[in-house]
């Protein structure tokens, strides 16, 4: 599996945030994008899910034997957390996973994991049954990385995904990247925080956009 | 893809449910209005029974019209709308099923609760039934007409006013007919039949086309 940029160019508020940038990652590979508050990392990742327009340049995932556009293969973790306060951790999980399951199951690709598994893995098995709205924001946040196992997509768009974790569950994070990576999967992050990933490749928007 | 669509009128029901707005305040709503009216007009059964059907009806799309500038906006706000975007249900079937948990929640309770309201108005059994039936089939399409206001209205704050301007004046042909369907009970000389069925048709044009309209304005405020 492998994703490609070609020359991509973005505008923003009428504003060229960046061009003619290309890069290319395979199974196994991630991309960590870095650059300054307001050089394009969110617009970068929301133009990658198919969120936003592309002002020029091509994307193209290939190679998963699935033909359903790029958006629909991809898991887009943003700065909202898309839950809904007024259900429980398991009833928001529950609802995306049947939501954002892929109609086939990838060849090769992992199993998702049921919803009580995926918020294990997250550490949070103990409150699956609270209202969101009585979650802290680092729990949030962890219920929102649940999602990303509850249902399986090959490519992972995380927009800083350490927001608001402590150190313990900045742990976890890693190893559920690390794991992912394991099983074939691509990863394009944005973030600030070191990202403690095997040769994730490294991507500088704002002052020279190459890879 | 009809499982998706099932967990997203579960979650769609339980939400309407658990927040205040949903189905109970809809019908407090409903019932301030209609009883203000007799306080406004004056203790007069004979004028009171024959505008009665067209307070119902008026009473009924504030009231539908009422929540509906959630639909989207909560979605929107928390980051629901860009993963609904890629998920397994194409886009307007997303807005169909919003649109019948939200009817469900909020305009069935109201249909069910208008023959009471009705007796307030001093109309007759027959008036109640018919402007019953009326609400039943016609709320709908006030329901989906409101999803495309609040599709385009999604990415401003405060849209509520602006989604009535919108909204609202889409809404007069359905009124004319419900209302026209509701008061030929109440003495008037028209048959029922022929507005009734008119108000079937408009609910049915709003189905196959309000979906399209409102998906179309969704992937719209994304570029």
């Amino acid at each position: 599996m492998r994703l490609r940029a070609d020359r991509l160019a973005l505008d923003r508020g009428g504003r060229r945030l960046f061009s003619e940038l290309s890069f290319e990652l395979s199974s196994g590979q991630a991309l960590v994008v870095r650059g300054e508050n307001g050089a394009g990392k969110t617009s970068l990742l929301r133009a990658i899910a198919g969120l936003a327009p592309l002002a020029a340049g091509a994307l193209e995932l290939s190679g998963g034997g699935d033909d359903a556009p790029l958006g629909e293969q991809a898991h887009y973790l943003g700065h909202a957390d898309a839950l809904k306060s007024a259900l429980t951790a398991r009833e928001n999980l529950q609802f995306w996973a049947a939501m954002l399951a892929a109609a086939r199951p990838r060849a090769g690709g992992r199993r998702a994991a049921g919803v009580s598994a995926a918020l294990d893995r997250v550490g949070l098995g103990h409150v699956a049954d609270f209202p969101i709205h009585a979650l802290s924001a680092g729990q949030k946040r962890r219920v929102a990385l649940a999602r990303l196992l509850a249902a399986d997509r090959p490519l992972w768009l995380l927009d800083e995904p350490s927001t608001a974790l402590d150190l313990a569950a900045q742990g976890r994070l890693h190893e559920l990247l690390r794991e992912h990576l394991a099983a074939g999967g691509l990863i394009v992050a944005a973030t600030h925080a070191p990202l403690d990933l095997p040769d994730a490749r490294e991507l500088r928007l704002g002052a020279a956009a190459a890879a | 893809m009809r499982k998706a669509a099932a967990a997203l009128f579960l979650r769609e029901w339980r939400i309407a449910r658990r927040i205040g707005g949903g189905a109970a305040v809809g019908l407090v709503f409903f019932l301030i209005l209609v009883t203000l009216i007799p306080f406004a007009i004056g203790p007069d059964l004979a004028l009171l029974a024959k505008i009665g059907p067209a307070i119902l009806w008026i009473a009924a799309l504030l009231a539908t019209l009422l929540g509906v500038d959630r639909l989207f906006q909560s979605d929107e706000d928390d980051g629901s709308l860009d993963l609904l975007i890629h998920g397994r249900l194409p886009l307007e079937l997303v807005v169909l099923v919003k649109c019948a948990a939200h009817w469900t929640a909020g305009a069935l309770p109201l249909v069910i609760a208008s023959p009471l309201f009705g007796l307030m108005l001093a109309l007759d059994a027959r008036a109640l039934a018919l402007t019953a039936a009326s609400l039943a089939v016609g709320t709908p399409a006030l329901t989906l007409i409101g999803a495309i206001g609040a599709a385009l209205t999604v990415s401003l704050r405060r849209g509520g006013l602006l989604l009535a301007v919108v909204a609202l004046p889409l809404t007069i042909p359905v009124l004319i007919f419900g209302v026209a369907a509701a008061s030929a009970a109440s003495g008037g000389a028209a048959p029922f039949a022929p507005p009734f069925l008119a108000l079937c048709a408009l609910t049915l044009l709003a189905l196959a086309g309000a979906p399209f309209a409102a998906a179309a304005a969704l992937r719209l405020a994304r570029s």
